[in-house]
C-alpha cells in the first residue's frame, strides 16, 4: 500500500461538495470524523444518497458498509429527500401526554402520511421527534424549522394546509 | 495566574458597568426564544437609553419556561428572588417594562418571585442561569467564574482535588449515581500517557431538558468543571458530546470554547501553568442509546453507537482504548463550586447518602412547567404541590414519572417520600437525569407503559437479543392489552418477559426497559386487569 492515498475526486462541481470536503479536511480525513462528515453532507444536501456515501467512504478510507451502517443507525440521518415542507411532531413524554398522538392521527387523516413519509406531490414530509426539549409548550411541532407550541389537531392541519 | 490576579480581572470587568444600577434581563434560552424572546430583547435594547443607569442583556434560563418569554428587572448582580419578574412579555411591552425600573411593577405582566417556585429553590448548578449572559466570557468571570479552576491549579495538587471531590460526596447526575470522587480517583490511578475527559450531553430522556438549559445558560461552568477534572486525573483532551437536536446549546458551547481558549483558560499552558487541556464538540445524531457511556464513546469514534460489555470500564479502557472519565453535564457544573467552597460545604447539603442539589424538569400536567433546583431529600409532595403548583384545572394528581424510559411511576400514596437516589429505587423507579412528568386522573397508565415500550423498542440498538426482540414482544403485548384484546395469559407472559429482559440485556437501555411496565403493574395493576378480556 502506498503511503500517499489517492482520494476520490469530488462527485460533481456542485460547490456544496467543497463544504463536505472541508469538514473532512478539518479532521485530517480520519475515520472517526465519519459522523461529523455525514452531518455536513446532510446540512448541505438535505439527505444522504448513495453517491454521497460512496464519496465519503472513499475519502475517509472506510468500507461503504460501515458508512451505510452508521447512516442507517442514527435517526437523524435521512436517506431520502424531504418534501418541500417538513412538519416535525414532537412525541416526547410531555407532548404525548398532552395529545401528540392526536396530532399525528389528524395529519395522517388529512394528508395520508405517517411520520417518516412524504406526500406523493412532494409537498409535505411528516417526521416524529423523540423530544425537541420544548416540554413547557407541549404539544409542540416544528414546521419548516419554526417551533410552534400548544397545538391542537385543527390548528395544526389548518397551518399545514396554508403551506404552498 | 493566581486567585488575586483573577479577582483583579473580575473587578476590571465589573468596573465596565460602573454606572449601571439595574439590569433588564431577557431569557434567550431555547424555550423562551421559541416564544419570541429575541424580538423582545431587540425592542428593549432599542427603547433603553444607552447612557443611563440601566442595562438590557440576554441571559440564560430563569426556570419558569411555560410563562416565557421571561424578563427580569434586577438590581445589578441581584438574584432572581430579588428581582421583578415579568411573564409572556411582548415587544410592545418594552416601554412599560423599562418605565418600571426602580419603581412599581407592571401589574398585567408581573409574576411574584416570593411564590414557592422561586423561594423554595436552592441554586448551585443554576446559580448563574438567568443572571449572566451565556455568550459573554467576561460576564462569567465577573460573576466569580474560573475561580475554582485557578484555585485548583495554583493552590492544590491533583491529589487534593480528588480528596475534595471524595469529601463532597457528589454522585453522578446522569442517573446512575456513581460516586464522582471514586470515579475520578480510578481514572487518576491508571498509568497511561493519554487520558480523556468526556462530558455527556446526550440528554435523550423525553421530558428532560436540564442539561440543555445548563449548556445554553452557563456553558463556561461546564468547561471549568471539565478542566478541573482533567487536571485531577491527568487528561489533556476532552470532548463535549451534545445532541444535534440542541442547536443553540451546540452554538453556545462552541462560542464558550473559543472564548476560553482565547483567554488562556483552555489550550496549552492554562493560566501560565504547565497544564494543557483541549476540548472539542462532538454532535450526536439522534440515538437514545448513545447516552450509555460505551455507546457514546463508540459514537465519538465515528462508529454506530452500540454499547459493549463492561468490564473493562471506561476508566481502564475507554475512548480509543485509553483511560477515560465520563460525567454528565450537571455533574461537571457542580465541580467549580465544590472546589471554591470546599467538599465539606457541599456535603452539608442534601441527605446522608445523596449530597448537594438536583435539577429537575417539571412537565406534563402541572401548573408551573419548567426547571427547578432543590436540595436532595425534599419530598415529592413539596416539589409537585408547592413548587410545581399541582395539576391545573382542578384535576386530581395520579402519578409522577421519573427517570424517563428507564424509570417508573410513583403514585399519590408515596408522595411524601424524600427524593434521593436510594429512596426512589425502593419505589421501583430511579432518579434518572431529572425529568419529572406529572400525570393527572385522566391519564391511562397502561397506555403510558406502552408509550415507553415503543420508545425503547425503536431506540434499541439491536446488538443483544433480549433487548432487540424482548422490547418488540413486550410492545406487542402492551398494544394488545391497551386495545382490550389481551388475555390473562398475555399479562403473565408480559411479566415473565420483563424479568428476562431485565436480567439478560447487555446495557442499561434493555435492563431498565421493563421498569415502566413493572412500576405501573405494581401500583396500577387494576388498570391492566380492567382491560383484559376473558379467554
Amino acid at each position: 500500500m502506498s503511503l500517499l492515498q489517492t482520494r476520490p475526486a469530488l462527485p460533481s462541481d456542485d460547490k456544496r461538495w467543497k463544504l463536505v470536503n472541508a469538514a473532512m479536511r478539518r479532521n485530517g480525513y480520519a475515520g472517526h470524523a465519519l459522523i461529523e462528515t455525514l452531518h455536513s453532507v446532510q446540512e448541505s444536501f438535505g439527505y444522504l444518497d448513495e453517491p454521497a456515501m460512496r464519496f465519503v467512504a472513499g475519502s475517509l478510507d472506510l468500507p461503504l458498509s460501515k458508512v451505510y451502517g452508521v447512516a442507517t443507525f442514527y435517526h437523524l440521518f435521512m436517506l431520502k429527500p424531504k418534501g418541500r415542507h417538513a412538519c416535525v411532531v414532537c412525541t416526547g413524554t410531555a407532548c404525548y401526554i398532552k395529545g401528540a398522538g392526536s396530532l399525528v392521527d389528524a395529519v395522517e387523516a388529512r394528508f395520508g402520511v405517517k411520520p417518516g413519509e412524504t406526500t406523493e406531490d412532494d409537498r409535505l414530509s411528516v417526521l416524529a421527534a423523540r423530544c425537541v426539549g420544548a416540554c413547557s409548550l407541549a404539544p409542540a411541532v416544528v414546521v419548516d424549522g419554526d417551533l410552534a407550541g400548544k397545538q391542537t389537531a385543527d390548528r395544526l392541519v389548518a397551518k399545514l394546509e396554508e403551506l404552498a | 495566574m493566581n486567585l488575586d490576579d483573577l479577582a483583579e480581572k473580575a473587578e476590571e470587568y465589573r468596573a465596565r458597568d460602573a454606572g449601571i444600577t439595574h439590569e433588564v434581563r431577557v431569557c434567550v434560552a431555547a424555550a423562551c426564544q421559541s416564544g419570541g424572546s429575541l424580538p423582545v430583547l431587540e425592542a428593549l435594547k432599542a427603547e433603553c437609553d444607552s447612557g443611563g443607569t440601566c442595562k438590557v442583556k440576554g441571559v440564560g434560563c430563569m426556570g419558569l419556561c411555560s410563562a416565557g418569554p421571561m424578563v427580569a428587572i434586577a438590581p445589578k448582580g441581584g438574584a432572581i428572588p430579588d428581582s421583578i419578574l415579568y411573564r409572556e412579555v411582548k415587544p410592545e411591552d418594552a416601554a412599560d417594562v423599562l418605565a418600571s425600573v426602580g419603581g412599581a411593577p407592571v401589574e398585567r405582566l408581573h409574576t411574584p418571585t416570593d411564590q414557592p417556585f422561586f423561594a423554595r429553590q436552592q441554586r448551585i448548578v443554576r446559580e448563574n442561569s438567568g443572571l449572566i449572559d451565556p455568550e459573554s466570557f467576561t460576564g462569567y468571570v465577573a460573576a466569580g467564574g474560573y475561580a475554582g479552576l485557578i484555585k485548583a491549579l495554583s493552590e492544590m495538587t491533583p491529589g487534593d482535588v480528588l480528596r475534595e471531590m471524595t469529601t463532597s460526596g457528589l454522585r453522578g447526575r446522569g442517573g446512575g449515581g456513581y460516586p464522582t470522587g471514586l470515579k475520578w480517583s480510578t481514572v487518576a490511578k491508571m498509568p497511561a500517557d493519554q487520558k480523556y475527559v468526556i462530558c455527556n450531553g446526550d440528554e435523550g430522556d423525553p421530558g428532560a431538558f436540564m442539561d440543555r438549559a445548563v449548556l445554553e445558560s452557563d456553558p463556561h461552568r461546564v468547561l471549568e468543571g471539565m478542566c478541573i477534572a482533567a487536571y485531577a486525573i491527568g487528561a489533556t483532551k476532552g470532548y463535549v458530546y451534545v445532541r444535534a437536536e440542541y442547536p443553540l446549546a451546540v452554538q453556545r458551547m462552541e462560542l464558550a470554547i473559543r472564548k476560553a481558549k482565547r483567554s488562556g483558560f483552555l489550550g496549552s499552558k492554562i493560566a501560565e501553568t504547565q497544564f494543557s487541556f483541549e476540548v472539542e464538540i462532538r454532535l450526536g445524531a439522534g440515538a437514545f442509546v448513545c447516552g450509555e457511556e460505551t455507546a457514546l464513546m463508540a459514537s465519538i469514534e465515528g462508529l454506530r453507537g452500540q454499547p459493549r460489555p463492561r468490564p473493562p470500564y471506561p476508566a481502564e479502557a475507554g475512548l480509543w482504548g485509553y483511560p477515560t472519565l465520563i460525567n454528565n453535564v450537571e455533574t461537571f457544573a457542580n465541580i467549580a463550586p465544590i472546589i471554591t467552597h470546599g467538599g465539606e460545604w457541599f456535603a452539608g447539603i442534601g441527605t446522608a447518602k445523596s449530597k448537594g442539589t438536583k435539577v429537575f424538569a417539571l412537565a406534563g400536567s402541572i401548573k408551573n412547567i419548567g426547571l427547578i433546583e432543590v436540595p436532595m431529600g425534599m419530598s415529592l409532595r413539596e416539589i409537585i404541590e408547592e413548587i410545581g403548583g399541582g395539576c391545573p384545572g382542578g384535576k386530581a394528581f395520579k402519578a409522577v414519572q421519573t427517570g424517563g424510559p428507564s424509570g417508573g411511576c410513583i403514585p399519590a400514596a408515596h408522595l411524601d417520600i424524600a427524593v434521593d437516589y436510594d429512596s426512589l429505587k425502593t419505589l421501583g423507579t430511579m432518579m434518572g437525569s431529572g425529568g419529572m412528568i406529572v400525570m393527572d386522573e385522566t391519564c391511562d397508565m397502561v397506555d403510558v407503559a406502552r408509550y415507553f415500550m415503543e420508545f425503547c423498542m425503536s431506540e434499541s440498538c439491536g446488538k443483544c437479543i433480549p433487548c432487540r426482540t424482548g422490547t418488540w414482544q413486550m410492545h406487542e403485548l402492551l398494544d394488545r392489552i391497551t386495545k382490550s384484546k389481551g388475555t390473562h395469559k398475555d399479562l403473565a407472559l408480559l411479566e415473565e418477559l420483563c424479568d428476562v429482559v431485565q436480567a439478560t440485556s447487555l446495557c442499561g437501555l434493555g435492563q431498565s426497559a421493563p421498569n415502566p411496565v413493572l412500576s405501573t403493574l405494581r401500583y396500577f395493576r387494576e388498570e391492566y386487569e380492567a382491560k383484559l378480556t376473558a379467554e
